[in-house]
This record gives C-alpha cells, structure tokens and sequence, in this order.
C-alpha cells in the first residue's frame, strides 16, 4: 500500500505530531507514505468565487504529481482535505475552472481529476480496515472514554466531500472502537469551533468551543481528538475552563499501535 | 452587472431560494451577522448589493458550509457570503485584516494554518 | 389516386401566431392526391367540422389531413366528423403543427416551413391510407381492486353497489390502510376508526364484494375489459373458515417482541397476529420469519391452543387466476425514510418522532394507550416542537421536491388536540408556509392559533441535539423577528414528506400503467382525466395518483369507480384496427417479434403455405389482433420484413420520410 502523501504547512510546524504519529502508524500498519517533492501550501481555505484560479493551483499540482507517479493521494489535516478534494472535484466536473487551471499549469497532459483523494482516516477505514487494525493494537486505550471532534471541513459539503454522514457521522467512533477505546457521540461534534475567527473574536470563540466542550463533557468524554491542527488550537485556548485534553487522532493511533514512544524517543 | 457577477462567480441562483430559513436556523454565526444568511439571499435577488459590500456578515462568515449542507433547494448562501467577501477583498486597498495588527494577535501555539485561512478569506 | 381535402386549424392564435396558415394551406394544394384546402379559426368546433363534411361531399373526398393539434388531443373529433361525412374514420391524418411546432418556434417562418413539412408527410401517408374496421372484444364484467385502503375500499363499494362483482387485493393481513393507523381527521376532528370501520365492515359483508387480504398480484395479461390477474394469496397458516377469531393463539404466542408495522415500531406484537383489534378478517397471520415453529421446528404453543384447529403450518401460497373488465390502482403511500435528516436527529433520540408515529401515540388502542409522553422516558412533556416540509418541497437527493399536502393541517390538527387535552403542554410549529385551501381547513388552522395558542414560527430548524438532561435543544429561526431561537423540548415531531408505497412500481410495470419520476401513477391527462391511467381499463384511486387528503381520496375514489363501472357496463369494445400482420410468404419463423411483443400477441403455428406454386408447411408468426396494441415493435425488429402494422405500414412511413427529406 503505497500512497502519494500531502503533509500540507501546518504538519511541518505546529502540527508535527499530527504528522509524526500519522508516519509511525503508517509503517506499524504497513501503508507506506510517500511526501510528494515539491507540495505548496493549500491555502487553507477553499475559494467559493467560481472565478478563483490561482489560489486553487497548488492543490492542482499535488493532485497532479500523484497522478504522474499513479497513486492515490493522501492527506492528513482536515483543512487540506477539504481545499484539495474539492478542487479535484472542479478539476473533473467543471469544465471551465479545468480549461482555465491547465491553462497555467502547462502539463504534458492536462490535469483532468484523475486521482483519488483520501483522507488518513477512509485509508484506515477503507484500505487497512478498522478490524485489521484492531488486530493491530497492542495497547488497548482500554476504559478511555474519548469524543471524537469532526468540526466542518471533513464532513461538508457532504455531496463534494464524500467522507461520512455529514449528520451523523460515525468513522471517528468506529475508529476510536477500533484502538480499545469507548467512543462518546455528543451532538456537536460537527459544530464549527470557530476556524479563522478566534483571531480577532476571541469571545466568539470561547463561546463556539466552550458549547461544543460542554456538550462533550456531558457525554462523559474525558478527551478529543481531532484531525484539523486549528480545531485543536481553538479547542484548546478557547475552553474557558481548560479541563478537557484534545489529542490529534494519530496520537492515538500510535499510542495503540505501540509505536509512539519511538518517536519520543 | 454587480448582481449578476456575483451570481456568476458564485453559481448561485437566488430565485431557486424558497426563504424556508433553514440556512439562517443552522448559521453559528447568527447573532454577529447585521445581514442574516438568507437575507443575503434575497439583497442579492432585490440588487441590494451596497449593503452587502458594507456588511459585517462577511467577516463573520465562518465557511462552515452548514447552511449548504442543509438548504433543501440547493442554494449554498455560503458561496454566496463569501463571493460578496471576494469582491471586497479584490478591491485595491480594502483590508478586512492587517499584517500590522496581527502581530498583535500571535500567540506561541497559534499554528499557520490559521493565518493562512484568514488571509486568504480576508486579505488579496 | 386519393381525392385529399386538408385543412389547417389556427387554432385561435396557438397555431396562427407563429404558423402562416394560408401559406400552409396554399402549399398543401401543390401536393400530389390534394384537390382541397383551406384553414379555419377552430376546426374542432362544430362549424370546423362542418367544412370538412362539406368539402367530402362537394369534393368527393377520400382522404382527409388535418392540420391542428395533437392527435391525443382531437384525432377522434375529426374521425368522427368523417364518419359524419360519410368516409372511413382512418382515412384521417393529422399533422400535428402545435405541439411540434407552433409552441415550439418563434420565428413565424421557421414555424412555417416546419409545418408545411409536417403537412407534406402526412399528405404522403394519407395518400396510401385505406379503410380500417375495428374488431370487437368483450367486457368482463368484474373489478380489481389493488390496495385495500380508504380508497381501494370507497372505489369497490361504489362499483358494488352498481351490481358488479369487485375483489380487493390487499398486502398486509388486514383492510384498512393508512386511515386505520389515524387517530382523528381533520377538519372534523371524527376519530378515524369511527368513520373507517363501518365502510371495513361494509366492503367485508357486500355480497359483490370479495376481499383477499395477505395478498399481493402476481401477473397481469390481457387489456381493457378482458385482463388476467394471478393472485397470490400468500400461506397465511390459518385456516379463515375456522378460524373464530378468538385472539387466544396471539395471547398464548412466546414470541412476543417483534415490532408492530401497525403501531409504526413503536410497540410490539406476536409472531401470530392480527394487525390490530378491529381488523378485517378478523383472522391472523403466521409471521414465518420470526415464529419459532419455523424457525426450529419446536413450539406449536397456537396450534395446542386453538381451539378451533384453525392453525395449519402446511399451508402454501395460493395462485388464484381471475378475469377482470377493470382494474383500479390504490395502493397508497407511506412516509419516507428519515436517514438523510440526521440534523432532526431521528434515528438518535426517542424523542423525535414522525407525525404518523404521533397519531399511534395519541390512539388510544396506540403504545402507549392514547397517554402523551415522552417515548424515551415515559415522562409527560411540557414543551413540543413541529417541524413541518422535513423533506417535502426539497430538490436535493434526501428530499422530495413537491409538497406532500396533508402535513399543514394534520400538524394544525396534531398542535390543537395536544393543547386541548393538555393546556399545560406549550406547542410549537416551525413552519415555511402554511397551506390550507380546503373547505374549512384554513378556518381550522386559525383555531389552533387562535382558540388553542399554538405557537407558530415562520422558519425552519436547524438542528435538533438530543442534550444530557434529556431534552432536545432545537436551534431554529424565526424569520419574522429574524432572530435564532434555542429552545428546549421535550418531544420533536417531524411532518414527514410521504412517498408512494414501494410496491408500486412493481404494480405499475405488470400494468403497463406510467408512473413519474416520483412513483406517482400518470393520469391520462392532469386536468381532463384524472382518475385514468394512459392505459386503457386502469384506473387511479387515492395517494398512489399523488398526495391528497381523505376527502380528496374518497372523492377520487368514487370518480374512478365511475370509470370503471362505465366501462363495465358495456358489452362490447371496439378494438384498435391498427394491429399486426405477418406476411407468411416472407416470415422465416425466427420468433424475432415474438421475443419483443410486450403484449404476447405473437404466436408461431405451423402452416401449409403456397410460395408461387411450391407447397410447404413452414413456420409462421400469427398475430392475436385482440392482444397486439399496434406498438409496432415488431415491425422495426422482423429481419425479414414480413411484419407490418395496419395504419403504420412500412410504406406509408417511408412516404411519410420521403415527403420530409423532398
């Protein structure tokens, strides 16, 4: 299992240990990642003006250079995800922001929405398996409770993105089943934890975050995860009581997979 | 046109909008917003588009698609908030965020993903 | 050589705005057989028809081409009107130049030419018309009923009590329908049992009228007044003529936790059941793939019970084959699947219910005894939410695109009854529009409001969240103050879009009958025949033609039951000339046609044939004219060009190609 991976900014950074721990499973699980040479930077955010070109470039060239190398794509950060799968969606359904991107990219062969684009989280669903990863786990995160925080980008616009119902969503939970763990549904773990904007409107924030803390708690989670490295900066500086830890999922994942202190190491 | 630029660029047809509300009733940023979700709607259906250019609601705007997700028309006022947003951020010298200020904003955990986002939906 | 009059229609100014009809009839006279023209304002009225049969007699026409509308609409007004004149209705053609044309351009030249083209072809067609003769086929006088609902019942009592014989076939093991899962009607407030029961009761003791519950239709042949229908009347293990009803197998059943499909999943029932009290025939059912006696063979706990020796688990499936002149469809709905609307949270909580659960929960013979409460807790609630269009009047994938009509006055109905019987309950309607034309419904829906303080809220829900305290927090918005609302609830009631009953398509297919793109059987035509399906001999009747309420259902119930005893009571139909022919000299006997004939109208015998003086018995199609509906499939398929179809031969429509492509 070979994949043609996009770390995407933020994992190079802030995010390590999303990354790291994402790497470390990986190899435990057998699925090998393979960092595309030349990645930019999504951007963050997908442009919703139809007019907007430039900005959807560097997702074209990732998207493209697996093609070339024939794998699917796999992405980490949530945000990534998004940006990327949707402009693979324009690349193969939108005839005109497909003329106008190959345009610039002058390819050999233009750029047509060929690859695949999966998130980690489909890749373990769907390529390993939850169950082949239980039989993985050699620490069961036994009697943990844990929440799992989707927030939005994963989950909508449910008919582009694909990724699980974007209502009710349940790929986390079975995940979290699948390390040992018990999975906490709380209704609000598709709420937005207020992306961009805790910038400038903290008490927004607090109150987004806080609401979404709240309704976790009262599950009985006694932690988060998440795979967007904003959601968990958000979720940690804007809970007004600072008493609920948020994890990357691939934290996680390698704790019970066993290959976690390797990396602290 | 403005309106139909920005029924152009946003593939928004604002006549398919039956103000059913569902879009505003999913809005998280409900209560910041001068200009609600699916009114936004309906200035640009009534060629109102100076409110909109002006309005606080496209700083507020979060793009969490829940409004696209729920609209049983299909409407996505989403596109539509942050085309309106596209135009004002085009234009030369309109800043919804400084460089300036946000060195007043870093904090040591705060990752660049963030500021990636921000300046992309606020700044050209 | 044809004697050919046309005359073109300008049909008010449908046709004359962007056809020049002059020009039309100028050009028609240049055509070969053409010795007439002229056009007139209407030709289908009366001093339309008039000039035709003048023109026949003066002119002594053999053929006729009209220029005017589509021929669904008045090919039998200008074959009538040439049976006036005294000449064979098939001599008559028409060039439709509205619906192909005049509707459909806008340059007045470009319309123009179009239907001087459509003129030349069916002038060329006419000119190798001959005279047709219907045959006769016969009229069994007796219906099919298929649903055995509000509206399969109001339908067979009305042909009943005309004097014909009329069967019910009704899946589920009772009549009855979705009615009998109702609590009260609107706009009356009569509680549904009151007013269903006794027309259950009728339609079971009406000496024409025969029920087959537990039953579904098998196989469909044959055509208007003369079809074959295979009735499966599925084992139900009991013996009906000794059963006495007594409910004691039911009561004595270990197998007791199996969902009741009548109480919509919300209490259980046994695997020996009757669907509910007043059910009829009062007779249960063996549910097989949940009684332990077929599962493994051990119990039998019903047949030691009854006393009657009614239980027999030998019992197969029954195939009834019966004549029927008509058949009536009134299969009726039921409300669509809620998986896609997990924001309302249906499928996580208890709390949320659709709006035919509620009816279950406000009967008193319901889950929980006619007691409003909560079904998580059992608990009374003090705040419920409605929530109305989940589903309806929306064009994504989840949802239906129209309106399912009946939900803004049950949920009008649903708010006045919780706030009558509990005043401290606080009741709150989200709502997009509020629909209520219908004698005395918008009256109705002003009481709930009015005299009962049902709180309704312009806008829609968000999301309801299922909270830790029990409650539901509903996050709407009221688009009238323009302000988001929390609220929390204790119950969700969602006004869920309905759907046509899933067996529908299967029915529709075996009929041959149109259905639209949301299931809903086609009527002949929306405005002037509502309550028949294109295909002759079946008919519509209730929510299987589109949703509507019971007063709606019973008023097409009885419409359609018209239809249908207008047919029965005659003795003879006069059959389409336009069939088959095989030509035996050229037919090679592949079974080609046979194997695309939708109607099994082709059959092979083996014939003595006299090909130019050789004598041989060959293999040849014969057609069964009064089976085969002249769709002339197997015309266009025959590799050798035996078959042809009277009124559509070959060379008529390759003159027809020709005039086109001159």
């Amino acid at each position: 299992m070979t994949y043609s991976y996009y770390p995407g900014c933020t994992l190079k950074t802030k995010a390590k240990d999303l990354d790291i721990y994402a790497r470390r499973s990986a190899k435990a699980l057998g699925i090998e990642l393979e960092e595309i040479e030349e990645w930019q930077c999504c951007g963050g955010v997908y442009p919703l003006a139809t007019d907007e070109i430039a900005s959807k470039l560097s997702s074209v060239r990732a998207l493209n250079e697996a093609k070339e190398k024939e794998q699917d794509l796999v992405t980490m950060c949530s945000a990534c995800h998004h940006v990327i799968k949707r402009v693979n969606d324009d690349m193969a359904n939108v005839e005109d922001i497909q003329t106008r991107a190959n345009n610039y990219m002058e390819l050999d062969t233009p750029y047509k929405g060929e690859t695949k684009v999966y998130h980690f989280l489909e890749v373990l669903r769907d390529k390993v398996g939850f169950d082949k990863i239980k039989e993985k786990v050699v620490n069961p995160l036994k009697g943990r409770k844990i929440g799992a925080y989707y927030g939005c980008l994963l989950l909508r616009p449910s008919k582009v993105m694909g990724f699980d119902n974007a209502e009710n969503p349940s790929i986390m939970e079975d995940f979290i089943r699948a390390l040992g763990a018990t999975p906490v549904v709380y209704p609000f773990r598709n709420e937005c934890c207020g992306g961009y904007i805790s910038l400038k409107e903290e008490k927004r924030t607090v109150e987004m975050v806080t609401k979404i803390v709240e309704s976790a708690k009262g599950a009985e989670a006694e932690g988060l995860i998440t795979a967007c490295p904003l959601c968990l900066y958000n979720l940690n500086k804007n809970n007004s009581k600072a008493d609920m830890p948020v994890y990357y999922f691939t934290e996680l994942l390698a704790e019970a997979l066993g290959v976690k202190e390797e990396v602290e190491a | 046109m403005i309106q139909d630029d920005i029924k152009k660029i946003s593939g928004v047809n604002p006549y398919k909008c039956m103000k059913c509300g569902k879009c505003s009733a999913s809005c998280p940023s409900f209560n910041e917003m001068d200009i609600k979700p699916h009114q936004f709607v309906s200035y640009v259906l009534n060629d109102d588009i100076d409110a909109l250019l002006k309005s606080e609601s496209i700083k507020q705007c979060l793009s969490c698609f829940a409004c696209v997700e729920r609209c049983p028309r299909d409407v996505k006022p989403g596109n539509l908030i942050d085309t309106v947003r596209q135009m004002v951020v085009r234009k030369r010298g309109a800043e919804l965020l400084s460089p300036e200020e946000v060195t007043q904003l870093l904090d040591p955990e705060l990752p660049q993903q963030l500021l990636v986002s921000a300046f992309r939906r606020y700044r050209r | 050589m044809q004697r050919i009059g046309v005359f073109v229609c300008h049909c008010g100014s449908n046709i004359a705005a962007t056809v020049d009809v002059e020009r039309v009839a100028q050009y028609a006279l240049l055509e070969p057989g053409v010795v007439h023209a002229e056009d007139y304002q209407y030709m289908c009225s009366e001093a339309g028809q008039m000039k035709i049969i003048e023109a026949v007699k003066e002119k002594n026409l053999t053929g006729i081409v009209v220029c005017s509308c589509s021929p669904r609409m008045h090919e039998t007004t200008f074959r009538n009107a040439a049976k006036r004149a005294g000449i064979n209705p098939y001599m008559v053609e028409i060039a439709n130049i509205r619906e192909h044309c005049s509707w459909i351009h806008k340059d007045k030249e470009e319309g123009t030419e179009k239907a001087v083209i459509l003129a030349r072809a069916a002038i060329a067609k006419v000119n190798l018309n001959t005279p047709l003769v219907p045959g006769e086929s016969r009229v069994t006088k007796r219906a099919l009923i298929i649903g055995g609902g509000i509206a399969g019942i109001q339908t067979a009592l009305d042909i009943a009590d005309a004097g014909y014989e009329v069967d019910i076939v009704e899946k589920t093991p009772s009549i009855g329908g979705r009615m009998s899962q109702l609590d009260k009607t609107f706009p009356t407030l009569d509680c549904s049992a009151c007013i269903l029961t006794p027309k259950m009761v009728d339609a079971a003791a009406h000496e024409k009228i025969n029920i087959y519950t537990y039953s579904e239709v098998d196989k469909v042949s044959g055509f208007v007044g003369d079809f074959t229908v295979d009735i499966r009347k599925k084992a139900r293990s009991i013996d009906m003529d000794k059963c006495t009803g007594c409910g004691v197998c039911s009561e004595k059943c270990p197998m007791k936790k199996i969902p009741s499909e009548f109480n919509r999943g919300l209490g259980n029932r046994s695997a020996i059941y009757t669907p509910f009290a007043q059910a009829i025939p009062n007779v249960p059912v063996i549910d097989r793939e949940n009684c332990i006696k077929f599962k493994t063979g051990k119990c039998g706990l019903c047949s030691t019970v009854c006393q009657a020796g009614a239980i027999d688990y030998e019992q197969e499936d029954e195939i009834i084959s019966e004549k029927y002149g008509a058949i009536v469809v009134a299969t009726g709905f039921d409300t669509i699947k809620l998986d896609d609307f997990d924001e309302y949270a249906y499928n996580q909580s208890k709390d949320v219910i659709t709006s035919l659960e509620l009816e279950r929960v406000m009967n008193a013979a319901g889950p929980t005894k006619g007691h409003l409460e909560r079904l998580s807790d059992g608990k009374h609630p003090e705040e419920i939410v409605f929530i109305q269009c989940v589903g309806s009047r929306d064009v994504t994938c989840r949802g239906k695109e129209y309106c399912s009509k009946v939900c803004c006055m049950y949920t009008a109905k649903h708010a006045m009854l919780i706030r009558d019987k509990y005043p401290d309950v606080n009741v709150t309607v989200f709502y997009i529009d509020v629909r209520t034309p219908g004698k005395n419904f918008d009256e109705f829906y002003r009481r709930a409001v009015e005299e009962y303080n049902v709180n309704y809220v312009k806008g829609q829900v968000g999301k309801v969240a299922p909270m830790e305290n029990g409650k539901l927090l509903v996050q709407g918005v009221d688009l009238l103050d323009n302000r988001q609302i929390l609220k929390e609830a204790d119950m969700v009631v969602l006004a869920t879009a309905i759907e046509p009953e899933a067996g529908v398509r299967k029915i529709a297919t075996m009929l041959t009958a149109s259905i639209d793109t949301n299931d809903f059987l086609t009527e002949a035509h929306p405005k002037l025949r509502p309550v028949e399906s294109p295909t002759a001999g079946v008919f519509l009747s209730g929510v299987c033609q589109g949703p509507k309420d019971i007063p709606e259902t019973v008023a097409q119930a009885g419409a359609a039951a018209v239809k249908a005893i207008g047919l029965l009571a005659k003795d003879k139909l006069l059959t389409n000339p336009c069939t088959a022919q095989a030509d035996e000299l050229l037919c090679n006997g592949c079974s080609t046609c046979a194997n695309v004939c939708p109607y099994g109208a082709i059959a092979y015998e083996e014939k003595e044939i006299n090909d130019h003086g050789i004598r041989e018995t060959r293999r040849v199609a014969a057609v069964n004219t009064a089976l085969c509906q002249g769709c002339g499939a197997c015309t266009v398929t025959c590799p050798s060009g035996a078959m042809d179809l009277q009124g559509f031969s070959n060379r008529q429509i390759l003159a027809e190609v020709d005039a086109i492509c001159r």
